[in-house]
């Protein structure tokens, strides 16, 4: 009888091992058709920024100075960088995400102007670096310094905005899965990002997605590169440890 | 720079029909909508996609046209099949508003 008990339990144990983590990506939501143009390289748009990327990766600035110079190969020096941004920043005291450690780069070892992070330029290297990473599972460091962020993040996600009076956490938590205007609510895992949006019909990174869903709910959207970003970016990028990075992703 | 991602299948065999996939980085403007202070965005089209090739006799004929209107979405995606029956090289060419002109050039090799 015993050994039929802990046989029970042993399951029991075993397949709660295996249901815990029930988070999705936004991926397995996508219509077919939509997975086709991820999955294959040779028709995700968004490789043609990967591609610029590239070619910026060793292209040389004012000063002589190339990415390459200081990283070397991409594809060992990036692999899994893109997985644990946001990271604190030394160099400026707050956290930073990836596009804005790059701006840090060329403004301290390129000698180069900062580029808004909307930039094609910015996000084409973004994006280069961020494919270096596809299939590590998102890292955020355990860094004490980023503690701060990640609970102002986790507050904004829980706080309601906007004239439509909705946070984060009513759509993409309480009802992902269901129905909005003919769209499934994703759970809001950044684990594309840059990505190739057909709505934008254009690469654009999770600062933009974010400023999209506060225009939707008629709330003034924090300025691109703020404090309050980057803390969502960090709580995000926690609520989404241990999935796969899918960047360059296309969504719809 | 005009990027653009073209993709031929290696190890071609003489006879075979292979699928040819070209993607360009087009912002493919309608024409029709209004930028973000209400004034109309001009049209900024790609108009005609071709591929040409020309085989051992350096002739150059085009095994595939497109006509490419607004409702085409950004990025323009085109994907043709082509039966190889000789080596020789492929010749795309863009050609749409302001003057827009892009050719990219491959050389098609038959495995020996």
């Amino acid at each position: 009888m015993n050994q039929v008990i802990l046989f029970f339990m042993a399951l029991l144990m075993f397949t709660t091992a295996f249901a815990a983590d029930t988070r999705q990506s936004g991926y397995s939501q996508m219509r077919p058709e939509t997975r086709a143009l991820q999955d294959d390289d040779t028709q995700n748009p968004a490789m043609l920024w990967v591609e610029e990327g590239r070619s910026l990766w060793s292209k040389n600035a004012a000063n002589g100075k190339s990415c390459a110079d200081c990283h070397g190969e991409a594809s060992k020096s990036m692999r899994g960088v893109a997985a644990r941004y946001p990271q604190f920043s030394s160099a400026v005291k707050r956290p930073v995400n990836l596009a804005q450690q790059i701006n840090i780069c060329r403004t301290t070892k390129q000698n180069n102007t900062a580029i808004p992070l909307d930039d094609q330029t910015l996000l084409s290297l973004e994006s280069y670096v961020a494919h270096q990473s596809r299939g590590l599972p998102i890292s955020p460091p355990t860094d004490k310094r980023l503690n701060a962020a990640n609970r102002l993040g986790e507050k904004l996600f829980h706080q309601r905005i906007g004239q439509l009076d909705l946070s984060c956490k009513d759509c993409h938590t309480d009802n992902a899965g269901k129905s909005l205007a003919g769209n499934i609510i994703p759970e809001a895992h950044p684990t594309g990002y840059p990505l190739y949006r057909l709505e934008w019909q254009s690469v654009g990174g999770l600062q933009r997605r974010l400023r999209n869903c506060m225009v939707g709910v008629r709330a003034e959207p924090y300025p691109a590169g703020s404090a309050e970003m980057v803390a969502l970016e960090v709580y995000l990028a926690a609520r989404a440890r241990g999935m796969k990075m899918e960047s360059p992703a296309v969504r719809p | 720079m005009t990027r653009t991602l073209i993709t031929i299948p290696p190890n071609i065999t003489r006879g075979e029909i292979i699928g040819i996939r070209v993607l360009i980085q087009h912002p493919m403007e309608t024409g029709y909508r209004r930028g973000s202070d209400g004034a109309m965005l001009a049209r900024n089209l790609i108009r005609r996609f071709n591929c040409e090739f020309a085989g051992d006799d350096k002739k150059r004929t085009v095994i595939f046209n497109a006509n490419l209107h607004a409702a085409i979405a950004a990025n323009p995606y085109v994907s043709f099949s082509f039966r190889v029956d000789s080596p020789g090289a492929l010749f795309f060419n863009w050609v749409g508003d302001n003057g827009f002109t892009h050719v990219e050039t491959r050389a098609l090799a038959l495995r020996a």
